[in-house]
């Protein structure tokens, strides 16, 4: 749980049985008096509805001076890293007062600062490495057995501008907002504003393959830009098998592309366009010339309805996605 | 809103104003005239004065973000390195340090005896900032002049009114920024509808009698300002000590990142914050017909002046 600068571990449990029969007290609490006792028994467990808890277990010491934009626990579950917008810092489950500072991009003078980092992930496999991403859209993988201070990135992946769509807003819709390593650790996937790409980790040199997102944005990073839509953070998801991945947008639609069959569906999460448990309909945006029956327009999308968190289930094809005040969680049709 | 987003392309210069041989700026100006006339210049223009405000917006919040703080600071330097080698930088820090400078100035008899204010000789040295200056954000101001010069100089600036902005959505309205107006004025003339007496001007140290101030946006008053949005190092203003006294002192970085602690030698975005006045950069049908009423008016102030 990420609240600005400090970092909570925290239990979710579900109980859905309570004690009753209790020898000393009665059901709704209050005391008995011991002399009126005169049998003992044994409180049994009967059920009630479901409860969900969340108990803080751990709380790690404000070692963040600006917001904390990742965390991400180690494949060894002992260990995890949280980053802010300078500073990645490697802390123990159990510790809560210290914590390592593994990666430092603060320059001496701030007004040289050009770059920030914006997210960070470990390799689902290996413990000692990680990537982080950042505001110019690159991403560094770091090796910790290198040295403690894991200045120097051990590979850096960069693809190069684009010249043809060269504009002022290209550093800022590079920016990379989320990166998320695929479940067998072969690939990992970022996030910018208008793109999801696919990173082969031995290849630095450019993506192996580019999503868009909502390309009929780029005609509109001015105004996107005044309104600050430009600098929204989406995530992005791998299914289980790492063959479709998931990505938010505006107007409550997040979009799905499925790697291997080369297709790609953008579906809507409102109450008003669907009942529960009816198969969601695709939608369609139209960028431009004659909109067809059940096309929206660009200019009708609602900029105040977005999609930037998404979350697929590890196995299952259940997937969590969240609007501005609703979680919703879908899943595969049921024949 | 924009038709489109701002591409790096010259659109056509039919617009152009002034034919580059009857004007005594060298050739480069005359393309840089063209530059300027096309809509992506202007295009540009707004993109800069959208992002200087929104850095200063920034710098109001009370928990900055700092990573969309740094992708506004890039952009205003791209569209500043930019500018630069337009040559479109040059004219506009010129039009700067040509109302900074004192000698410089288009300033009536009048209003000359009143530049007694220290701070206002001080010119470029920074001043300090008032929590209603940061309140207010940043002004703009349209500055016309006329009189005995046969010209008619329009400087405009980054007024939310000029006809040529197409966006002012962004603009809401004047906001004043520092403490420091003055009133300057061609030969005492000033061509208006406006109410004030075109001597009541805003002294020095007052933040800008916002009514007077928000008249003047349209047209008019003719008003410079050297105002600056810059912490001084010392001494602290104690309104703004107190703002930030309980904030975790890394965000004193922030500010430096924000507003340009010091002034560094070359223009960055930051610098730029603080030489931002009313008379920013001109519009693009005036900007090579102002440099030239530059001379001419520099030529007339000399006389005025009697230097």
């Amino acid at each position: 749980n990420l609240s600005d600068k400090t970092i909570k571990l925290w239990k979710i449990s579900e109980r859905d049985k309570r004690p009753e029969g209790y020898n000393l007290k009665e059901d709704d609490g209050r005391f008995k008096d011991p002399n009126n006792i005169t049998s003992l028994r044994v409180p049994v467990l009967i059920p009630m509805d479901l409860m969900v808890e969340a108990s803080p277990r751990r709380v790690f010491a404000n070692a963040h001076t600006y917001h904390i934009n990742s965390i991400s626990v180690n494949s060894d579950n002992e260990t995890y890293l949280s980053a802010d917008d300078l500073r990645i810092n490697l802390w123990h489950l159990e510790i809560t007062d210290r914590s390592f500072n593994i990666v430092d991009i603060k320059p001496a003078n701030m007004e040289e600062l050009t770059e920030v980092i914006t997210a960070a992930e470990f390799h689902p496999h290996q413990c000692n490495t990680f990537v982080y991403s950042s505001s110019k859209g690159t991403i560094r993988l770091c090796d910790m057995r290198v040295s403690a201070l894991c200045d120097k990135h051990s590979k850096l992946f960069e693809e190069p501008e684009d010249p043809s769509n060269r504009s002022f807003f290209s550093e800022i819709i590079s920016s990379i907002s989320d990166v998320k390593f695929s479940h067998n650790g072969r690939y990992m996937m970022t996030r910018d504003y208008l793109s999801v790409k696919i990173w082969d980790l031995n290849m630095e040199s450019r993506p192996v393959e580019t999503y868009q997102v909502h390309e009929y944005l780029r005609s509109k990073l001015c105004s996107l830009y005044e309104n600050d839509c430009i600098f929204d953070k989406f995530e992005c998801c791998w299914n289980g098998n790492d063959s479709v991945v998931m990505t938010g947008s505006y107007n409550n639609f997040f979009r799905m592309f499925d790697r291997g069959q080369r297709r790609d569906v953008t579906l809507e999460a409102s109450r008003e366009n669907s009942k529960p448990m009816q198969v969601l309909k695709p939608r369609k945006v139209c960028a431009g010339g004659k909109r067809k029956k059940d096309e929206i327009s660009v200019d009708s999308l609602d900029f105040n309805k977005k999609i930037l968190h998404t979350a697929w289930h590890p196995q299952d094809n259940i997937i969590a996605v969240a609007t501005t005040n609703n979680l919703y969680i879908f899943q595969d049709k049921v024949n | 809103m924009f038709p489109k987003g701002t591409k790096r392309k010259f659109s056509d210069s039919g617009e152009e104003p002034v034919s580059s041989g009857d004007q005594s700026p060298p050739a480069a100006s005359s393309a840089v005239a063209r530059t300027l006339s096309s809509s992506y210049s202007l295009q540009r223009q707004s993109l800069l004065d959208m992002s200087l405000i929104k850095l200063q917006l920034c710098h109001m919040l009370v928990e900055p973000n700092l990573c969309r703080s740094v992708l506004i600071a890039n952009t205003v330097r791209q569209i500043q390195e930019e500018m630069t080698q337009d040559g479109t930088w040059q004219i506009m820090t010129q039009a700067l340090a040509a109302a900074q400078c004192p000698a410089d100035r288009l300033v009536a008899t009048e209003v000359l005896c009143r530049q007694t204010d220290a701070a206002a000789q001080a010119g470029q040295s920074p001043k300090p900032f008032s929590v209603v200056g940061l309140e207010e954000g940043y002004h703009s101001e349209e500055v016309v002049m006329e009189g005995d010069v046969e010209t008619e100089v329009t400087m405009s600036t980054l007024s939310p009114v000029s006809p040529q902005l197409s966006s002012a959505s962004y603009l809401a309205g004047p906001f004043g920024m520092g403490p420091c107006w003055e009133e300057e004025e061609e030969d005492g003339e000033c061509e208006e509808d406006e109410e004030e007496d075109s001597e009541e001007c805003v002294s020095e140290g007052e933040e800008g009698d916002r009514d007077h101030l928000s008249e003047d946006s349209r047209t008019g008053e003719q008003v410079f300002g050297t105002f600056e949005i810059k912490h001084p190092a010392p001494p602290p203003d104690p309104a703004l000590e107190e703002l930030f006294s309980d904030v975790d002192p890394s965000y004193y970085d922030l500010d430096t990142v924000l507003t340009g602690m010091q002034a560094a030698p070359k223009m960055g975005p930051y610098d730029l914050l603080e030489s931002l006045s009313s008379h920013g950069p001109t519009t693009l049908s005036s900007s090579s017909s102002c440099r030239s009423d530059l001379n001419e008016l520099d030529h007339i102030m000399e006389i005025i002046v009697g230097s």
